[in-house]
């Protein structure tokens, strides 16, 4: 369970982490969490999919964690996640029972400075980043009027509506696409998960949507068999230059950019881009991260590193984890740790023009 | 006949997997936990769902279906009896119950109003099921028909249930409706995020406050208080013989009422984005409504039961169909229910669009493992009711402590924070005053429950249907007045027209009678004052977050019109008039303990909590309370506490939650649960 246990525990576990250098592992210095609780804590409620996320994983790190400790999933939403976020700020380390788990939603709020944030990326310990991806999607009769490679000129006169969860979230992406692509989308806010903007859209209210890629697979593919529904671009992923290339998971969609190639008035640099891009980066790629809190000794990181990468070795990794996290890439270790810089990590000018069209065509302050 | 061929053998699949030993047993084990769990108000679905997750990888999945189902399915079921024995809504689904279910209690029958309670539940779960294997099939284009301003009817038609439920003094019930809706704005705006009535630096207003505390305070906290004040026990009368007989035969005897009202939730639960809310509320308005004699209504008749638990059950069987067609859940444990589903074997079930192309088989097993759980379920209730309602004759002063103990717990769970109970307190010492004063509490609860959906749906019907008559005036009125809106509007007029005449002699709590002038303008005024400052706070949001204002603006400009009309009608009238309603008045020959009094023992474990912690401040509690108040041995008051807190601790623990930590919490640290 939680306990803000003694500062000097803490210190001293990172004295002697220091003392006998830095990965432990191998050398038998893994913590052991034997017949411990290990409190992994959702900042959402038990519904989103977060919660869809650390439950797949719960049970696998269970197993892979050395004295196979019982792993708990608490959820503790609150103010848009930042309730849970500024909870595990103030949690120092005790024993590795406690691991937070943040995701997108949590990520927006710290770089646009929400008031609400008193959590600080740099003083966590990541050890696990999971990536996902988006596709947008139209009705049929309004993907027939797309030109050439998903050339969006002619919807130019469109009305769209498109239900939204609000501007400050993850919508913030495909609500800037859609301004950049020139189209006349009006937003309706308030509604509680992207599944029930799709079902906005099956009931013929919206006619512009996007799902993230897993909801994509399981929710629209059979809307796109019975023709009710046309896959238009998806988002796409980043390359190892840290260019935006074609999703994997969706090799047969145009990628955001390629569509914005193609597009009269819409430009693949500036400042306009940058913003999308840079947002995107924190949204997407990295969209869910597990971390050790401040203080974390080195072989506690190690052991959590090396369970992680345990799980994404087991053999029937692939199998399991396609349905309900896409082929994404899982990462850990360094890889995880450039993820999270770069997710956590805009430049001022992006964020300062996100901020400005925030406040110009939302009227979102945040102060 | 396409249908009936793939349907057929798709059933027949389905009994072949429930009907193996082991998926029995799985279920009986799912009712047995979801049982012990729903007994306990405000603990739903959600907790036992989570308790079972970490069992569910890799089970085989008829195996964790009829696990997750048994105890889903029953939570409906056994919250009746903290509804018809404590007058506590035990979950959203319960409230309604509460209306004639507890002074049934009161008046000696509770076994007859559990009995009558859990036959219909029976029924309604079969025939939600036995609906739902035809209508599941043909579902999909059906949900789809409701769009926005649909649901939007819906909502409203369920907020015309006020008119029954708005006693005796309509525009008091129009007031008291109108007070939760406005309670029901408070926080962050759906559309843009404005704040309303609350601030930054109290987060906790930030997300709104939870219907379990609402719940709990407008209807447990001021019957517990109203209870120890009296001192006796919650029934006056002995227990009628052979009780639980009697309630069965009072189904029977309304059958076609109880098949009517579940039909009713099939339908309403079949409905995405609405959930089980409003359900009973539209339930108990319709039996009303169609009942010949009403005068019983709201001081114990049988059908004021039968109705909302026709429909409660039927709407769990509704409720799949957004859950397992689109693969939105209709509740938080559906939510629950389709992640763990995922984790099911090898993941091959998809809950989702998909679902009855692919898994009709499963489909059908889920449907009939709900039936099957609600059978289960109701054969151990009803067995068990019969003692259990002899609870009610223990003397009351040794029920509340624990009972008080078992509420803030539950509402402590709503967001774990210390805040958690100062909100029930404030909200309880509201529906205080509000039953004092004869201010019709379902009606604030309706409007409470009601306050979002009908918000958000306004907004987005608005927004859409703007977006409509820019394209053509045609295609808008189209959107706009589409023929299930109108059914809806004729249905919601004649509900509204019939209900308000009917509305005089229904008192949904029971008569009142008139005391004084003072104390209950004292009370207006000081609704009235609320309500301006709610006005003045949401008129102040800015202009670019207007889709925040307007709602709360427009209902709170009508209660401040009916707050104007009371002012008006109480200058008018004598002192006898029933606008000067005040059970204080009443019960003053039976209360021997003053409100004030009673009320500071739970102040002090609520002021103690933030001092020292849950435990230590409940621990104290039960001890001076039993050895003070209720006059008990030190000995005895001792033994109480430590069961208390043990009981307390166990549950906690097997839930895995903690408890309200205080001040010293964040100077010591202390091992769980005294965290």
């Amino acid at each position: 369970m939680i306990s803000k246990t003694k500062r000097l525990m803490a210190s001293v576990a990172v004295l002697s982490a220091a003392m006998t250098g830095a990965p432990a592992l191998a050398d038998g210095h893994a913590i052991d969490l034997e017949g411990k609780t290990v409190e992994w804590i959702i900042p959402f409620s038990e519904t989103g999919g977060s919660a869809k996320w650390a439950n797949f994983y719960a049970p696998l790190l269970s197993e892979a964690l050395p004295g196979n400790p019982t792993v708990v999933v608490t959820f503790m939403p609150g103010a848009g996640s930042t309730k849970g976020a500024n909870f595990f700020q103030d949690v120092e380390y005790d024993d590795g029972t406690t691991i937070f788990g943040s995701s997108g939603s949590t990520q927006f709020p710290y770089l646009l400075s929400d008031p609400r944030v008193r959590y600080e990326y740099g003083d966590w310990n990541v050890v696990l980043a999971s990536g996902t991806g988006g596709v947008a999607y139209l009705p049929a009769d309004l993907a027939g009027q797309l030109g050439e490679g998903g050339d969006a000129t002619a919807l130019a006169g469109e009305d769209f509506i498109y239900g939204s969860q609000g501007a400050t979230r993850l919508d913030l992406v495909p609500l800037l696409a859609w301004e950049m692509l020139g189209l006349q989308v009006e937003p309706v806010f308030g509604i509680e998960g992207r599944g029930d903007g799709r079902l906005m859209f099956e009931r013929g209210e919206a006619n512009i949507d996007y799902q993230t890629s897993s909801s994509y697979l399981s929710g629209v593919t059979p809307l796109v068999e019975a023709g009710t529904a046309v896959p238009w671009f998806a988002f796409g992923a980043l390359d190892d230059a840290g260019n935006i290339v074609r999703d994997p998971t969706f090799p047969d969609m145009p990628s955001f950019k390629e569509v914005c190639d193609v597009t009269d008035g819409c430009e693949t640099s500036g400042k306009q881009w940058d913003a999308w891009k840079a947002f995107f980066v924190a949204g997407f790629p990295a969209q869910k991260m597990v971390f050790l809190p401040a203080g974390a000794p080195d072989a506690a990181i190690a052991t959590y590193t090396q369970a992680f990468e345990d799980v994404k070795a087991r053999a029937d990794f692939a199998e399991i984890s396609t349905a309900r996290l896409g082929v994404y890439p899982q990462l850990t270790g360094a890889a995880a740790q450039t993820a999270l810089d770069s997710a956590t990590v805009v430049p001022e000018a992006s964020k300062a023009y996100v901020t400005g069209w925030l406040k110009d065509r939302y009227g979102v302050v945040l102060e | 006949m396409d249908v009936i061929a793939m349907a057929l053998p798709a059933l027949n699949d389905a009994f072949a997997m429930i009907l193996q030993p082991h998926v029995v047993g799985y279920l009986v084990l799912g009712v047995v936990m979801g049982l012990c769990i729903g007994v306990f108000p405000g603990l739903g679905g959600i907790a036992g769902l989570s308790l079972l997750l970490p069992f569910m990888f890799g089970m085989e999945p008829v195996s964790g279906l009829a696990l997750m189902i048994g105890m889903v399915a029953v939570v409906p079921t056994s919250d009746t009896f903290a509804s018809v024995l404590m007058g506590i809504p035990g979950s959203s689904a319960s409230q309604a119950t509460v209306l004639d279910g507890f002074p049934m209690a009161k008046k000696g029958q509770a076994a007859r109003a559990l009995s009558a309670a859990f036959a219909s539940s029976l029924f309604g779960g079969l025939f939600g099921a036995a609906f739902l294997t035809v209508f599941i099939l043909a579902a999909r284009p059906i949900v789809l028909l409701f769009q926005t301003p649909e649901l939007l009817m819906i909502t409203i038609f369920g907020l015309s249930m006020v008119g029954i439920l708005a006693g005796r003094v309509a525009i008091k019930g129009i007031v008291a409706a109108c007070v939760g809706i406005l309670v029901g704005t408070i926080g962050e705006g759906a559309s843009s995020g404005a704040l309303r009535m609350s601030t930054y630096n109290l987060p906790y207003l930030v997300d709104g406050l939870k219907l379990v505390i609402v719940g709990l305070g407008v209807f447990a906290i001021p019957e517990i208080i109203a209870l120890l004040r009296q001192d006796k026990a919650i029934s006056d009368r002995a227990n009628l013989g052979g009780g639980w007989l009697v309630g069965v035969k009072d189904w029977w005897a309304n059958r076609w009422l109880s098949m009517r009202c579940s039909l009713i939730g099939v339908i309403v639960g079949v409905i995405p984005g609405l959930g089980g809310s409003v359900v009973d509320w539209i339930a108990y308005g319709h039996t009303v409504q169609t009942a010949k004699d009403k005068t019983q209504f709201g001081s114990g008749d049988v059908r004021g039961v039968i109705g909302p638990e026709s429909s409660n059950n039927a709407k769990e069987g509704g409720g799949l169909v957004p859950t397992l067609l689109f693969g939105i859940p209709g509740s938080g444990s559906m939510a629950i229910f389709i992640s763990a589903v995922a984790l099911l074997g090898t993941g091959s079930i998809e809950v989702g669009p998909s679902m009855l192309k692919n898994n009709l088989d499963f489909t059908y097993a889920i449907v009939w493992l709900l039936a099957s759980a609600n059978v289960v379920g109701t054969l151990i209730c009803i067995a068990a009711s019969g003692g259990i309602a002899r609870l009610t004759n223990i003397r009351f002063a040794l029920l509340a402590p624990f009972l008080f103990m078992i509420i803030a717990f539950a509402a402590f769970q709503s967001r774990q924070e210390i805040w958690d109970l100062v909100a029930l307190f404030g909200i309880g010492l509201l529906g205080i005053f509000m039953r004092r004063f004869d201010w019709s509490r379902p009606a604030f609860l309706i409007g409470f429950v009601l306050s979002a959906p009908a918000e958000r749906y306004t907004n987005q019907a608005y927004q859409i249907g703007a977006s409509r008559f820019r394209r053509g005036f045609e295609e808008g009125l189209e959107y706009v007045f589409s023929p299930i809106v109108i059914i809806l509007i004729v249905i919601t007029l004649i509900s509204v027209v019939v209900g308000l005449r009917q509305a005089k002699t229904i008192q949904a709590e029971g008569d009142v009678a008139s005391g004084s002038k003072r104390a209950p303008l004292v009370f207006l005024l000081i609704l009235s004052a609320y309500v301006g400052l709610t006005y003045w706070n949401a008129a102040i949001i800015p202009d670019f977050a207007r889709m925040d204002r307007v709602f709360p603006v427009f209902v709170a400009t009508i209660a401040l019109i009916g707050c104007a009309l009371l002012l008006v009608q109480m200058m008018r009238s004598p002192e006898t008039s029933a606008i000067f309603a005040d059970r204080e008045a009443q019960e003053a020959s039976s209360n021997t303990h003053a409100l004030w009094p009673t009320l500071a023992w739970f102040a002090a474990l609520l002021i103690a909590s933030a001092l020292v912690g849950f435990i230590f401040a409940l621990a104290v509690f039960l001890l001076l309370f039993i050895r003070i108040r209720a006059g008990k041995s030190w000995a005895y008051a001792a033994t109480y506490a430590a069961g208390g807190i043990t009981f307390i601790c166990a549950m906690a623990w097997t839930l895995n939650r903690d408890f309200p930590p205080g001040l010293l919490q964040n100077y010591v640290d202390l091992p769980w649960p005294l965290t």
